[in-house]
């Protein structure tokens, strides 16, 4: 681990506004959007007595690391890539790992930030428990991060910019639809949850709202995640290219 | 001390084959010029050096090491500036120079190197608000800042305006004085005359030539060249000391040896014809490389002479 190189990436990360807005405050505005329904805000008993937002906490912080993951993380690799900063830095002795590991802390600063502004509105503004496992609810989402960046760096991996951004979007939205983020897991018909505990994002959401209701359980999930997240790390590792 | 030895060196991607069994060595303290055409080989060669690239065959040693076995001793003590590379856009000339010392066991100050490098009223721009020549110049720090024994400079001057290129000749004069070793990539004849001790120059992925920049200057056959216009175009083919005839318009062209002078200018007395605006040079390190990487100048020199005599 390099840390000059995680602190200039990170200084340059807040440099670009747009990134900043992008990477932070999306996932809370949407769900001050999705608070601002009545409705949402009731208790449901279809879904077990809790209101639609505390369900969607959980979905939204999912969503800001599958963005963040999947668009932005590769999308910024890539660009690297074709403009030959990696090529530069190639010949350098910093190795890939350094480079990998700078670039995925930025993005979970990033991110860690996002999550807080999100449990703060939720909390607040529609009085969303917090975690009341936060333990575990730390854990899960560090294991949901660790996963879907090894994703995104696979997407990297592909080549330019324009052909990682589109993967990414295609990655995106089956597996949001698997996170809940349409159709909350809960009132899905029992093979589609069964379906989406075996994807990446399905399993994710499980493990974080099982965090927020305080309990660990559910090792499924939690060995779906790490199977994922080996296979793409290893895969990314592999296959990185500087140019 | 050998700091570079390079010996058989093959690559080919495809059907084009880029070096072609290219072999040099270079001492310590040298500046060594790669001298060639765009399309050459030149770059290759130097990224094959630099472990960037694998070769197909042959064999090189930097400092001892093999750029691929010993990769990462080897990035150690090369600096390199690469032709085609880049910088995050917001990164500024500081940040950059530190980024990249923390990339090495024993790396420059980057305040240093600011100052050496003239960069120290943009040490806070940003790299996408940098004029060319303050990138090239952060690009030769970025360069030196690892403290390398062996500094590859690939282009070095290109798109530089004249100013800042002499500065930066002074630059590399100054980096070779504290003792790196310097291998410089350039299609410029006066950057490889001025700065290089020695120069290969590479024509279709071999080496055409190997030498110091006068003793190729001097093995090309036309050691002088005479420039004249004339009222009315005469042959001048088949003088003694003559080699080859230009002409272009009424300006005339011939390249000889010493003997080339006296018998031009016996030959124009002769038919009355008085040579204009006349000028005598030394051929130089452009007259070896055009002779050496073009067509050979005789035929040329006879395609130019028979438009004449039409």
């Amino acid at each position: 681990m390099n840390a000059t190189m995680f602190r200039t990436e990170l200084r340059l990360y807040f440099r670009d506004v747009a990134a900043v807005i992008f990477g932070i405050l999306l996932a809370p505005a949407i769900l001050a959007v999705l608070g601002s329904v009545p409705a949402f805000r009731a208790a449901d008993p279809e879904l077990g007595g809790r209101s639609t937002i505390s369900i969607y906490v959980p979905i939204m912080l999912t969503m800001a690391v599958a963005m963040v993951a999947l668009s932005m993380l590769p999308a910024q690799l890539a660009t690297y890539r074709e403009r030959g900063i990696l090529r530069r830095l190639a010949a350098t002795p910093a190795r890939a790992r350094d480079l990998l590991a700078a670039q995925a802390l930025t993005q979970l600063t990033v991110l860690g930030i996002g999550v807080l502004l999100v449990l703060t509105v939720g909390w607040l503004a529609y009085g969303v428990d917090l975690p009341s496992n936060p333990t575990a609810f730390v854990l899960g989402f560090l294991l949901v991060a660790a996963t879907l960046f090894g994703i995104g760096l696979v997407l990297a991996t592909a080549g330019s910019a324009k052909m990682t951004q589109g993967l990414g979007s295609l990655t995106f939205f089956p597996l949001m639809f698997f996170a809940g983020l349409w159709v909350p897991r809960e009132v899905m018909p029992e093979t589609l949850q069964r379906i989406g505990e075996y994807t990446p994002l399905g399993a994710g959401v499980q493990v974080m709202q099982d965090a927020t209701v305080g309990h660990w359980r559910q090792a499924l999930h939690v060995v779906v995640l790490c199977a994922y997240a080996a296979v793409a790390w290893g895969v990314a590792a592999r296959f990185f290219r500087w140019s | 001390m050998t700091v570079l030895e390079v010996l058989n060196l093959h690559k080919r991607y495809g059907e084009r084959i880029a070096v072609d069994d290219v072999s040099f060595s270079v001492e310590r303290g040298e500046i060594f010029g790669i001298l060639g055409r765009n399309g050459a080989g030149k770059t290759t060669t130097v990224e094959c050096v630099g472990g960037l690239r694998t070769p197909d065959r042959g064999d090189i040693r930097v400092l001892g090491l093999d750029p691929q076995r010993d990769r990462d001793r080897l990035r150690r003590i090369l600096g390199m500036q690469l032709q085609e590379s880049a910088l995050q856009d917001r990164i500024t000339v500081r940040e950059a120079l530190q980024l990249f010392a923390s990339f090495y066991p024993d790396p420059a100050r980057p305040e240093q190197l600011i100052d050496d490098l003239g960069l120290a009223g943009s040490a806070n721009t940003a790299y996408a608000k940098l004029s060319g020549g303050q990138k090239q110049r952060l690009s030769i720090a970025l360069a030196l800042v690892g403290n390398p024994r062996l500094a590859i400079l690939d282009e070095l001057t290109t798109g530089l305006d004249p100013q800042a290129r002499r500065d930066t000749w002074q630059l590399i004069s100054d980096i070779r004085d504290r003792g790196v070793t310097i291998l410089l990539v350039t299609h410029f004849m006066d950057e490889a005359e001025r700065l290089c001790d020695r120069v290969a120059v590479i024509h279709d992925g071999r080496i055409a030539a190997l030498d110091t920049p006068a003793g190729l200057a001097a093995k090309v056959a036309t050691g002088q060249v005479l420039t004249f216009r004339l009222a009315r175009p005469v042959p001048l083919d088949g003088l003694p000391g003559v080699t080859a005839v230009t002409a272009d318009g009424d300006r005339f062209t011939v390249r000889g040896n010493d003997e080339a002078l006296p018998a031009v200018v016996a030959e124009l007395a002769r038919q009355g014809l008085s040579p204009l605006g006349l000028r005598v040079e030394q051929s130089t390190l452009d007259d070896a490389f055009v002779q050496l990487t073009a067509q050979t100048s005789a035929s040329t020199a006879s395609a130019s002479t028979d438009g004449v005599t039409r």
